[in-house]
């Protein structure tokens, strides 16, 4: 679990890991956003081209996009299978029952693939090239704007960031307890799931007393360093738009209007 | 001389249940620049003294005074920015994501300009020489790097008082020896008042002067050298004596004679390797 949430950021100097957390982050959901308009082979083939692009410009081998597609796979065939065996349409080649498989319904199924391949690809570009940090920043500043109708975001971001700072200080516990249970006798992952269950419990209640005491100490810390809100708070970490961005920005804009050209 | 902190007649209580105080009426004047040891055994309030100089705790009564302004509510956060804390959990008191963002915490709250933050930041992990870990994440950093990043967190805030709360209670030996030498330099060089709680009598000894609390209350205030020599007392109440004078307890019980005052390690040694020579 650590490796998944932490152990993704890959150090590097790219073009896209100098870019502007915010730009990154609202390209991605953008980029989300305009998956939805492919539905022919050109418009496919663009994407993918764009796509592969940003992983060249990244620096990051193409293995680790393919790891980042690997844990939803199941999901992804489901879905194509879904889409192959109940479209109806077109030429039959086959049928039995209610399954029909048409030549229609094998292109959405290969187009229903591309879709989540994409988008994993390019959210895994995100999370590859940016640190959770830098996530949680370029997450506060976008929404900055929210402060207006009484949302905490600055609130929100600064927890965020301490959950992600106390993850593996968490994880270190857990292997601590872990250890210490067996110590005396419990048995992790043995026995029916009932057993297993139970099992948990002599884990999680030391673990939630000492996040509490930490919790307290922490809030102790933070108010002896002057901690009391948001308002009137300096940023140390600066996020600067650059030249790349509007690039990005602006190839963007180019992209979305051939897609709504390309598509049928 | 200046006093920096004044605190009179000053009670506390957890719980309004609790019959006995935690805190029982204390008296304690610290002079700028001193450096004072506050001992005393596990639950015996020396804590929370500090929480109660930092107003992190609010006293049931009694004023503090922290450099001739009164601790209240509205010259809390004024009072907060002239005294730095440094914890005892290493852990619990990282707030940043990584070093640099954590030493800058207290700078942001403060709403300190970004290109000041920078330099001061900088300066202050020179000083605690952890320059080169800049961007290291707290899980890649021992118990002791850790506790020096707390320390140039409270450096970088430029305070008068620095108040150490079991800071090298959690250290390996050799952590606990480097945060002890910083703290020696941030007041004899860097001019800081110290206030170093401890259970740990080798610190203690360093001070200028130790005070002892117990039950809450304050039961002797002297000079370390003073202090060290009622042995048996301080055993009484549950301290750690420093090895040398658990050595001297120990020849006297069996016999020998042994010159009253206090000595460290080296001039015990010393005394030793004489008094063999004698015989």
């Amino acid at each position: 679990m650590d490796k998944m949430l932490l152990g993704r950021y890959i150090n590097g100097d790219s073009l896209i890991h100098r870019m502007d957390p915010r730009g990154k982050l609202f390209l991605s959901f953008y980029f989300i956003v305009i998956v939805f308009l492919c539905n022919n082979w050109e418009t496919y083939v663009l994407m993918t081209a764009m796509v592969m692009l940003f992983v060249k410009l990244s620096d990051i081998s193409l293995g680790f996009f393919i790891k980042g597609v690997r844990p939803l796979i199941w999901l992804i065939l489901f879905t194509v299978l879904l889409q192959i065996f109940f479209s109806s349409g077109g030429h039959v080649y086959w049928h039995w029952g209610p399954f029909t498989v048409t030549d229609s319904g094998m292109t959405n199924g290969v187009f229903v693939f591309c879709r989540f391949v994409l988008i994993i690809f390019m959210s895994t570009l995100l999370t590859l090239t940016t640190t959770p940090i830098e996530i949680s920043d370029g997450l506060e500043l976008l929404l900055k704007p929210l402060t207006k109708i009484k949302v905490p975001v600055y609130e929100i971001a600064l927890m965020l960031s301490i959950a992600l700072r106390f993850v593996p200080t968490l994880m270190d516990e857990t292997t601590k307890i872990m250890n210490a249970q067996r110590a005396r006798g419990v048995n992790f992952g043995e026995g029916n799931l009932i057993k297993q269950i139970k099992s948990v419990i002599p884990l999680l209640i030391p673990l939630f007393v000492s996040s509490f005491n930490r919790a307290e100490d922490l809030a102790t810390a933070m108010e002896a360093r002057g901690y009391h809100g948001g308002e009137g708070r300096t940023k140390y970490r600066k996020q600067e738009w650059k030249r790349n961005d509007t690039i990005a920005v602006i190839l963007f804009v180019v992209l979305t209007i051939a897609l709504v050209v390309l598509r049928k | 001389m200046n006093g920096i902190i004044d605190i009179k007649d000053l009670c506390f209580r957890y719980s309004q249940e609790n019959e006995k105080l935690d805190l029982s009426h204390i008296d304690l004047h610290v002079n700028e620049g001193e450096w004072l040891a506050i001992i005393g055994h596990n639950g015996s309030g020396k804590s929370t003294l500090a929480k109660a100089i930092d107003g992190l705790i609010e006293p049931e009564a009694g004023e503090v005074f922290i450099d001739g302004e009164k601790l209240t509510d509205k010259s809390l956060w004024n009072i907060r920015k002239k005294i730095g804390m440094v914890f005892q959990n290493p852990d619990n008191q990282f707030v940043g994501a990584d070093v640099e963002g954590d030493v800058a915490f207290g700078l942001e709250n403060q709403g300190i300009e970004r290109e000041e933050m920078h330099a001061r930041v900088k300066k202050a992990l020179e000083v605690v020489d952890m320059q080169n870990f800049a961007k290291h994440e707290p899980v890649r950093l021992s118990g002791g790097q850790k506790q020096r990043v707390a320390i140039a967190g409270v450096l970088a805030l430029r305070p008068k008082i620095v108040i150490f709360d079991e800071s090298t209670s959690m250290l390996d030996p050799e952590g606990r020896l480097q945060i002890i030498s910083l703290i020696r330099q941030m007041n004899q060089i860097e001019g800081f008042t110290v206030i170093s709680i401890t259970h740990d009598i080798d610190e203690a000894s360093l001070a200028d002067r130790v005070i002892v609390i117990d039950d809450g209350q304050i039961i002797d205030d002297s000079l370390p050298e003073k202090l060290f020599q009622k042995g048996e007392q301080l055993i009484d109440i549950g301290l750690d004596v420093p090895y040398p004078q658990r050595l001297k307890l120990e020849l006297k019980k069996r016999g020998i004679q042994i010159p009253a005052e206090y000595m460290d390690e080296e001039s015990m040694v010393n005394w030793l390797c004489r008094s063999i020579l004698k015989n």
